[in-house]
């Protein structure tokens, strides 16, 4: 499809171009993305789509994609999922740059963070009333 | 001296039904979410950037809170869409409540142009209505 710009069309139709975008990193941020396709498909020239979109967003789309396969990885990882697997579902093939890339931006390996979320977890289960303010947990009964 | 708002509550109709529309529809980030007996949990969730202020979602059931009768009312009310808690801010407006309508969320009033900025109005999957506002133009 030809490249358009955004004064082609109304401005509501340039932010749902930008927006399915983004919700095509959302939901396929495990595939190899090529952003090259997501421009071609959003029908922007790839520097055109790049600006747009982080004039939305406020990063680049592959800074988003990082983004997003970093907070899934968070997800997966909290549930107890091993390092490796996770590694694997948001789409890093190599262990060593997600470990690089995580610690970057999370500020913990992923085997400290997995560690830190299962305590967290662990003691939501055993003693709740340490997280529920006590005029809440009152007001509904819960006591120790 | 107060510093800062750390919970607020949002009284909700289902709490599983709330978790879906808050954490998927919204992209909320879930602080607490604790089982407290049968039927009963406390279940809070942040705003992505705002991962301090919990925003617990509340069930209305008959117990110490709330009378058969005092939640059968309340539970209308909100289902009336009553009660509107607050304003939630974004970068970009028009994006989104593009994506919010893409994944369902319904819009009471479509982004418009105010003198103090550009609002819109949704409601959640309960009732509650809330503003969605930017500040200026980008």
């Amino acid at each position: 499809m030809q490249a358009m710009t955004d004064k082609t069309y109304p401005k509501i139709y340039v932010y749902r171009r930008i927006v399915q975008s983004k919700m095509f990193i959302d939901s396929h941020y495990a595939d190899p993305i090529d952003l090259d396709n997501i421009s071609d498909e959003a029908a922007f020239s790839k520097f055109h789509f790049i600006r747009l979109f982080k004039n939305v967003y406020g990063m680049t789309p592959h800074t988003y994609l990082k983004f997003v396969r970093i907070e899934k990885a968070k997800e997966f990882i909290s549930t107890g999922m091993p390092i490796s697997e996770a590694c694997s579902l948001v789409g890093f093939e190599s262990s060593g740059s997600f470990t690089t890339l995580f610690k970057k931006m999370v500020g913990l390996t992923p085997s400290a963070f997995q560690i830190k979320q299962l305590r967290h977890k662990s003691e939501i289960i055993s003693k709740p009333l340490r997280f529920i303010p006590n005029c809440f947990a009152e007001s509904n009964g819960w006591t120790n | 001296m107060i510093s800062k708002l750390s919970h607020v509550s949002f009284f909700v109709l289902n709490q599983d039904s709330a978790y879906d529309f808050y954490v998927n529809k919204l992209g909320f980030k879930v602080h607490t979410d604790a089982p407290m007996g049968p039927g009963m949990r406390w279940l809070t969730v942040c705003p992505p950037e705002q991962p301090d202020l919990e925003i617990t979602l509340m069930s209305i059931t008959e117990g110490m809170m709330f009378t058969a009768e005092s939640a059968k009312a309340m539970r209308d009310l909100v289902a009336k869409g009553t009660f509107g808690y607050g304003v939630f801010e974004c970068r970009n407006i028009y994006a989104t409540a593009e994506e919010m309508k893409a994944k369902g969320v319904k819009f009471k009033k479509e982004p418009t142009k105010e003198f103090y900025g550009i609002e819109a109005l949704f409601a959640d999957d309960s009732g509650n209505w809330f503003s969605l506002g930017q500040k200026g133009e980008q």
